[in-house]
């Protein structure tokens, strides 16, 4: 295949950053995406110039790392992770634009490479779950119906990539958001801090500068791992209830 | 900061005021929908003109409006501060994006919808609920009992083509509005459940299609026989 990458270039934060197009070839359809961005950095070293930076480490479709805005959708044509997406997916001669995340929490550190860490300072106010130090418990020591734990897992397997925040127009992290407290709150391990989670992780998300959610539904559609809109409105629920009963006053 | 007003300026907070603010103005358009079917009845707007002197007088329905104009701006106040922090969650914007393929057109311009439809709402409520209330309306009496005739003044406005199709236009404004807004305010509200959600979404669809439908007949019935 022979195609043409109108690449994002931004040196650093500050950068203004353009597009630079980059003639491709050789490329086979077997090829990932990420290997098919490999050869064009090979390309540009081989030229002595600076490679195009882009997040990516597992390659397997389970980290999250990857990331890019491709041809207008986040994660590219298919419903999956950059580095799942093949280019099968295109069309030979075809000009592929590449652009990074987009989002003032998300700030491009250089070329497609945006930092999201705001996504780790809302796990960090509140996704998580306090438990005893000693012995490792017992399996299936606390009943959990088969049920609930399908449903806490299905909100569990977001990987935190930030496609939501990516395709929401208002750069919303509700869904995100919403999946890591719905996975705790279904659990009778997350019962102990489920009015402070929420209510510390939606003051967080606020305090990162995400937008606020229309239910447009862009961020479920989206998503590599189909985090379902239910979560968004078991935030709403876990949120309204908490400041209403919570001990913060 | 109190918890309550922490909570309500919180992001999620907002959606609620949109979300509560939306359903009562869907409960307005409803009841409104229904008193103005009086325009069907063909009695010379007798029956029209008894209701609207009820609308205007009666002290429960008094309430009742004061709560409309209060959802109103309070929907339009927090769809302004809201849509402001969503445009400042992404300062720099996609050269390319595809957002038809993951979202539907009226959910991505529920502002721009809205915005017409408030434009729509000042030349209506100039022309009819200030005119009710304020202005030089002339009076019937029924029974004895002097009313004014506000029909007599809906039926002089709609004699107007160009006020005509901007009514029925305009209602065409709405049902986009309410196609995305009626589902998504019971969203908001963390309203979803599989036993009730897709009865939330079938009279969504069946809402926002029937009441805009009925208002924009309403013009078009004055139009077309008087």
């Amino acid at each position: 295949m022979k195609l043409t990458l109108k690449v994002w270039r931004q040196k650093n934060n500050a950068d203004q950053g353009k597009f630079v197009s980059y003639p491709v070839e050789g490329i086979s359809k077997d090829m990932s995406f990420l290997e098919m961005m490999d050869v064009l950095n090979e390309q540009l070293t081989e030229k002595g110039e600076d490679p195009v930076h882009f997040d990516h480490d597992c390659r397997e479709g389970i980290c999250g790392m990857c990331s890019m805005y491709i041809n207008g959708k986040p994660h590219g044509p298919q419903q999956t992770t950059t580095c799942q997406l093949h280019m099968r997916s295109f069309n030979d001669g075809e000009t592929i634009t590449i652009e990074p995340w987009r989002a003032k929490a998300f700030p491009v550190v250089k070329d497609l490479v945006v930092d999201r860490s705001s996504f780790d300072r809302i796990i960090q106010a509140g996704g998580y779950v306090s438990v005893n130090t000693g012995g490792v418990p017992d399996a299936n020591e606390i009943p959990i119906p088969k049920k609930i734990a399908d449903e806490a897992f299905d909100a569990a397997t977001c990987i935190g990539c930030g496609a939501c925040v990516a395709a929401c127009k208002n750069a919303s992290a509700m869904l995100f958001t919403s999946a890591k407290i719905s996975q705790l709150s279904m659990l009778p391990q997350g019962q102990v801090e489920r009015k402070e989670r929420a209510e510390k992780m939606i003051a967080q998300m606020d305090a990162e500068g995400f937008g606020a959610c229309t239910n447009t539904g862009a961020c479920a559609a989206e998503c590599p791992k189909g985090i379902s809109l239910t979560n968004i409105a078991r935030m709403n629920r876990e949120y309204f209830s908490a400041v209403v009963s919570s001990e913060n006053v | 900061m109190s918890w309550v007003t922490k909570t309500l300026s919180s992001t999620l907070g907002r959606k609620l005021i949109m979300g509560l603010t939306g359903l009562f103005l869907i409960l307005f358009l409803t009841g409104h929908v229904s008193g103005n079917l009086l325009l069907f009845k063909g009695d010379d707007g007798q029956a029209f003109n008894i209701y609207a002197k009820f609308m205007t007088t009666n002290p429960a329905v008094k309430i009742l409006s004061y709560l409309t104009y209060i959802s109103i701006i309070g929907h339009v106040i927090w769809s302004i501060w809201l849509t402001r922090q969503n445009k400042a969650a992404r300062p720099v914007g996609y050269a390319e994006s595809k957002a038809s393929t993951n979202s539907t057109w009226s959910s991505r311009n529920m502002g721009i919808l809205g915005t017409i439809i408030l434009i729509f709402l000042v030349v209506h409520l100039q022309g009819f609920w200030y005119e009710m209330h304020w202005g030089n309306v002339p009076t019937v009496t029924y029974e004895g009992e002097e009313y004014k005739d506000l029909f007599r003044i809906v039926t002089f406005a709609f004699q107007n083509e160009l006020l005509v199709a901007g009514y029925v236009i305009a209602m065409g404004f709405l049902g986009f509005h309410l196609s995305h807004g009626f589902a998504s305010a019971f969203q908001t509200l963390g309203l979803s459940h599989k036993k009730y959600s897709p009865a939330i979404e079938t009279v969504g669809k069946i809402y926002c299609v029937v009441v805009p439908a009925v208002f924009a007949s309403m013009p078009l019935y004055i139009y077309f026989t008087s």
